[in-house]
């Protein structure tokens, strides 16, 4: 593989790989927890793992199973999972300049803009040390994710009622450890608070899928609110 | 229907991680673009959560042992758990619950 820097230092490496396996054995880890959500929602194990296979961007996924989990149609499933999908498109703006991949190289990675693969790399500061934190990552979660995903299917699949188990709760939990870390300004927690308490009233009055999607509008709004400079970080 | 879905689901993800790499780098540094895609996902997760937490059969709001799950979700985060345990704790908390209701 080309590279315009010097060559990576074989230490500096080694520690790049280690680092990223032991995130790709924690992230992957989670999708046996994805594979038992999917099965308990209503989707078959072939669907539940095709979503880790050609999605591969966790909250995405969640959002899909949980839009399908309250009875929404699946296309509203996959716009949730879109808007979640966005960073992923902010990831890839960080990362092109720095992977400095083209072509076919370029289309092939894209499938591994994440945000791990994304955290692991974009922190680097050679192109070299860049793509083995971004591959190593991106390798790694993608096959122990699909790996887990499976596990998680087929252990969902005979476990019976997912209810006895908690597992409609886990969905919850799931989004709420995926959105905890994202809380760390006020206009985010107020964007929080503002969604929630909007799509908890859109419940009863309209269909599964919607009131999730109306949420977007929040974060439109604070986010041009913030324009002035008087709302992102006041 | 539902594979409908999850290829719809699949194609766009697909796009929009090919956006990020294939866009002029210009398009990131405007502000409003950079504040919105930041809240996107946090409105997003937010109303997920109520959702899964609160809604009932059909089009109703319900109060069960899913909040106690949350609840437990939310001890597991201050203390710092990883991941896997705070899903594993919301899961098992509602499931007690169930178990002695």
């Amino acid at each position: 593989m080309p590279t315009p820097d010097p060559p990576l230092d074989p230490a500096e490496r080694r520690r790049i790989v280690s680092d990223s396996i032991a995130v790709s054995v924690a992230t992957g880890a989670y999708g046996i927890s994805f594979g038992a959500i999917g099965v308990s929602s209503g989707l078959d194990v072939l669907q539940t793992c095709a979503l880790s296979l050609l999605v591969f961007t966790g909250a995405s996924q969640f959002a899909f199973v949980g839009v399908i989990a309250a009875g929404g149609a699946p296309l509203l499933g996959a716009a949730s999972g879109l808007l979640l999908g966005v960073r992923n498109t902010l990831y890839g703006l960080r990362l092109a300049p720095l992977l400095d991949w083209h072509g076919a190289r370029r289309t092939a990675a894209a499938h591994l803009v994440i945000d791990e693969s994304t955290a692991m790399s974009v922190t680097r500061d050679s192109t070299a040390a860049a793509r083995v934190g971004f591959l190593t990552t991106g390798l790694g979660v993608f096959s122990l994710w699909n790996l887990s995903t499976l596990i998680g299917a087929l252990a969902g699949d005979a476990l019976g009622d997912p209810r006895d188990y908690g597992l409609d709760s886990a969905v919850g939990g799931a989004f709420l450890a995926l959105l905890w870390p994202r809380l760390n300004t006020p206009t985010a927690r107020l964007t929080a608070i503002l969604a929630a308490v909007l799509a908890t009233v859109l419940v009863p009055l309209t269909p599964a899928g919607i009131p999730v999607l109306a949420a977007g509008v929040v974060a439109l709004g604070l986010g041009l609110r913030g324009r002035d400079g008087t709302g992102a970080d006041s | 229907m539902i594979w409908l879905g999850v290829l719809a689901c699949a194609v766009g993800c697909y796009a929009l991680k090919v956006a990020g790499l294939s866009v002029p780098a210009s398009v990131l540094e405007r502000p409003l673009v950079q504040r919105i895609a930041d809240l996107l996902p946090v409105a997003l997760l937010a109303a997920l959560i109520a959702v899964q937490v609160f809604s009932g059969d059909g089009r109703s709001l319900t109060v069960d042992a899913r909040l106690a799950g949350l609840g437990a979700a939310v001890v597991a985060l201050l203390l710092r758990a990883p991941f896997l345990v705070v899903v594993v704790a919301s899961a098992l908390t509602a499931a007690l619950i169930r178990l002695a209701g």
